[in-house]
């Protein structure tokens, strides 16, 4: 039990402060810091399958995998270096999507910290912003993770390649604040289930992470190009690779940023529907 | 001891007023077909000291009311303010001075009592110190502070209620507004919070409360509403409706199936006014044992038969013909 | 909270003892539960296929013939598409077991009710492997039939893959069951996931035994998906001989195992 005595002049300070509410992002920095406090206990457990993942995933399906192949890929790159950018960001993305989903509908759904927030200074755009924060925060912690394993597995061929991680980061962002938007008007972990498997598995299967895209069947091309992943896939590859260019790095960062902006949007419109009740 | 908890700090022989509000609707779209009016324009002032309640049944608009005092949700048309300042624009700057039980607990229940305390705190961006001391001194006051360190989940409802108030005093706000603080509580918790509410009271603190308990409402409140199919039915003191909409006393008769539309036949004409119920007839009257007397004489013979003051039940049942709770 | 006491005893009986008909009531709750979730039950079953698609179709034009089961070579798409039905299984048997059972545990409440009746905790394991089961043998008829049109059915032995896929998943079940039983938070299927994902990787999912250094063979050999990918993949390309008992023999002996744990840790929680 701590027996500290606050003085009455410095309590009544503190709370007069505390009703000039800040503006900008301060207000989201809190609802960040709830999620600190709320994961804090448990960072252990995931901080080791964020480290053995990679590394098993790295060994399996580059080295493994890797052994088998004897064409197909372009000149003088293995299938391990092939894979690993195209993994970092295909991982990036199910971060995105894994943190936007239980963690959003949890909140509204079972444990109500959310309906205790909307009842302080924090507005629905700083839960959704805090809450995107702190899923940007892990995700870029399991991407750092990955991307040293790729170092160590000798992946990186460019001094570009320290470019994936922030990339990598973006296209998380990019399905994150859609997930979020999309689990704040759910009532029932069902919906999820069915976005993880038939959104994010093609997804993380056809858009050029295993095998290049040219290997897909023509009708299938420009299916790919919309898709925000191979955006993010092709500009990791091109960073490790080596064989990065201003105009193609400009045309995949520009198609992420229009596809973020989108998605901060519908989070900010469906977090404020649904947590001030616009039925 | 717990001295300043609910934080008012301007002299109560000063009545200023902290919430105006002027012909206030909220109305929902509906998925299907016409738009549905929960609130259908209503006028009230809070005033810095007093206990505000609104009171009416379930649908009666009183959350829809509370939710948009409380700026979660936008107002929908009239007039509406907090301080002076507009909730539709100044949301965080009000909420920052209100603390809010919700009519349903929205406590973390994985996280420990004091972190519930602590995280809530920290919304408000009161540092550390502050909040320890705070959240003590708090759960002292609710008796909740031998179960600081244990988890919220097996916590029994009226302990998880009494967090809740605790958890809503931490920014020391000038107005706390209870929703249905009570519903769904067994009767020995209903008044452990009652009693910490009317400490509370004790102290100054403003409190708004909405409830469909015409006994909270007579205890607590200095002041209420009657609230019924969004419109206000009634204003004043709970005695002073009583007075205005009701008798002195009620003579409650219970018959015999069956037989209860005879006997009401038969009971015209006693007291001011008769009041049929499916189960019961109320008779108002100033006397209640003289009424009785004079429907035994009329040859009646109730099954059972009660004489009680008037109550706000009474009162809302002049009103809109129906009862509290159904 | 729940005690035998409570329970309306009907016929007399043993406490605790199976009743086959009794764990049936249970199984028809699930379905009427879960008869909303059609969608749940096509995107799982499609799941497996766009793997087929991708890993067989897909990378498999990089990759020339791999060494079959009987050492003749085969095509990637014939190689992976039985590890993919056998991962299927255990995936989906897995993650029904362990996430489904541990919430209707800890939060649904739902047992407790269910103990309120003449089931008895026993009832229960059986009722919810044998819930496992019909969805696990849903998935592998749904992916056996879309791998035919690949012609990855290089044998009439091919038929038995689903009794097999069936057999995997019950085996996978009763060990996830038993795990779900002793789980305390969700942080616990860190763990889970920690102990699936070597599995599904390196079970000769994707590439053959013969990648590995020998001590690490032995390693695999032991995990209980190696044994039902090899199964699996015998029967479909038409590799048969007595060893393939033997590993079913294995599986059998887990979900035996699994199973009996399970019934008797439903008995220590829902009834303590």
């Amino acid at each position: 039990m701590s027996t500290e005595t606050i003085s009455a002049a410095a309590s009544a300070e503190a709370t007069e402060r505390s009703r000039r509410v800040p503006g900008g992002l301060v207000l989201s920095w809190r609802q960040f810091l709830y999620w600190y406090t709320f994961f804090y206990r448990t960072w252990r457990g995931t901080v080791l399958s964020a480290i053995l993942g990679p590394v098993m995933y790295l060994t399996a399906m580059g080295v493994g995998i890797g052994t088998l192949i004897t064409h197909g890929l372009p000149d003088g790159v293995t299938y391990l270096s092939f894979i690993a950018p195209g993994v970092l960001a295909a991982m990036a993305m199910q971060n995105g999507i894994f943190e936007g989903s239980f963690t959003v509908l949890g909140s509204v759904k079972w444990a109500g910290n959310y309906w205790a927030a909307v009842n302080t200074p924090q507005r629905p755009q700083d839960i959704m912003f805090g809450t995107a924060m702190q899923g940007l925060a892990r995700t870029a912690g399991m991407s750092t993770v990955f991307f040293c394993a790729m170092v160590g597995f000798g992946t990186t061929h460019s001094p570009w390649s320290v470019l994936a991680l922030p990339v990598a980061l973006l296209t998380g962002a990019v399905f994150l604040f859609p997930m979020m938007a999309f689990s704040i008007t759910l009532d029932s972990d069902q919906p999820l289930t069915v976005v993880f498997r038939f959104v994010m598995t093609p997804l993380f299967l056809f858009s050029g992470t295993f095998f290049p895209w040219q290997q897909l069947p023509e009708w299938m091309h420009p299916i790919a190009f919309i898709t925000p992943l191979w955006h993010g896939v092709e500009l990791c590859r091109e960073l490790t690779l080596g064989t990065v260019t201003a105009t193609s790095a400009a045309i995949h960062i520009g198609y992420l940023l229009v596809a973020l902006a989108g998605g901060v949007a519908l989070a900010r419109r469906n977090f404020s529907r649904r947590l001030y009740l616009h039925r | 001891m717990p001295g300043n908890l609910g934080g008012v700090s301007s002299s109560p022989s000063a009545p200023d007023v902290l919430i105006r509000a002027h012909g206030l609707v909220k109305t929902f779209p509906k998925k299907h077909g016409e738009a549905f009016t929960a609130v259908a324009g209503i006028d009230f002032e809070v005033r810095r000291g007093e206990v505000f309640g609104f009171l009416g049944p379930n649908g009666a608009g009183k959350s829809t009311t509370m939710r948009m005092i409380g700026c979660v949700s936008p107002v929908g048309g009239g007039h509406l303010s907090l301080f002076g300042l507009d909730p539709n624009t100044q949301g965080p700057r009000i909420r920052a001075r209100l603390g809010v039980v919700p009519q349903e607990d929205t406590l973390d229940v994985e996280m420990r009592v004091r972190d519930n305390m602590h995280v809530y705190g920290r919304y408000f961006g009161l540092p550390r110190a502050v909040i320890r001391e705070r959240a003590a001194r708090l759960l002292d006051f609710v008796q909740l502070t031998d179960r600081a360190e244990d988890k919220v989940e097996p916590l029994s409802g009226g302990m998880k209620r009494r967090l809740t108030i605790a958890r809503a005093l931490i920014n020391d706000p000038e107005i706390l507004i209870l929703d249905e603080p009570t519903t769904g509580l067994d009767p020995q918790a209903r008044h452990v919070v009652w009693d910490r509410l009317y400490r509370l009271k004790q102290q100054g603190t403003t409190l708004i409360l909405t409830t469909h308990y015409m006994d909270e409402a007579e205890q607590l409140c200095d002041r209420l509403v009657v609230m019924d199919k969004g419109r206000i039915a009634a204003e004043g003191a709970p005695r002073e409706l009583i007075e205005r909409y009701a008798t002195r006393e009620v003579l409650e008769l219970r018959f015999p199936l069956g037989e209860q539309e005879q006997a009401a036949e038969k009971l015209a004409g006693i007291g001011e006014r008769l009041e049929p119920l499916p189960d019961r007839v109320l008779v108002y009257a100033d006397d209640g044992e003289a009424a009785l007397t004079e429907a035994h004489r009329r040859g009646l013979e109730p099954v059972t038969a009660l004489v009680r003051r008037s109550t706000l039940e009474d009162v809302f049942l002049h009103l809109t013909g129906r009862t509290l709770v159904d | 909270m729940t005690s035998y006491a409570l329970q309306p005893r009907v016929a007399p009986r043993l406490p605790g003892t199976f009743g086959t008909r009794r764990s049936l009531r249970l199984v028809e709750r699930n379905i009427v539960s879960y008869r909303r979730m059609w969608l749940m039950f096509l995107t799982g079953a499609l799941e497996p296929v766009f793997y087929l698609l991708s890993l067989g179709v897909g990378l498999g034009q990089l990759i020339p013939n791999v060494t079959g089961p009987g050492g003749a070579p085969v095509t990637y798409v014939h190689f992976v598409a039985p590890a993919l039905l056998a991962t299927a299984a255990m995936n989906g048997a897995m993650y029904d077991a362990t996430f489904g059972i541990f919430f209707r545990l800890k939060y649904g409440k739902v047992y407790d009710a269910v103990l309120a009746t003449p089931l008895t905790p026993p009832d229960i394991a059986l009722g919810e492997l044998t819930w496992c089961l019909m969805r696990g043998g849903f998935y592998a008829v749904a992916f056996t039939i879309v791998a035919s049109f690949f012609g990855v059915l290089a044998s009439p032995w091919a038929v038995l893959a689903i009794p097999a896929a069936l057999l995997i998943g019950l085996g996978f079940a009763g060990l996830g069951m038993a795990i779900a039983t002793y789980m305390k938070s969700w942080q616990d299927f860190e763990v889970v996931n920690l102990l699936m994902m070597p599995m599904f990787l390196f079970s000769t999912t994707f590439f053959p035994l013969g990648v590995y250094p020998r001590g690490l063979q032995l390693f695999v050999e032991i995990t209980p998906l190696y044994q039902g990918i090899e199964i699996v993949r015998g029967l479909m390309l038409g590799a048969v001989g007595p060893s393939l008992l033997l590993r079913a023999l294995y599986l059998a002996l887990m979900a035996l195992a699994g199973l009996a744990i399970a019934a008797r840790r439903f008995g220590r929680l829902l009834t303590a």
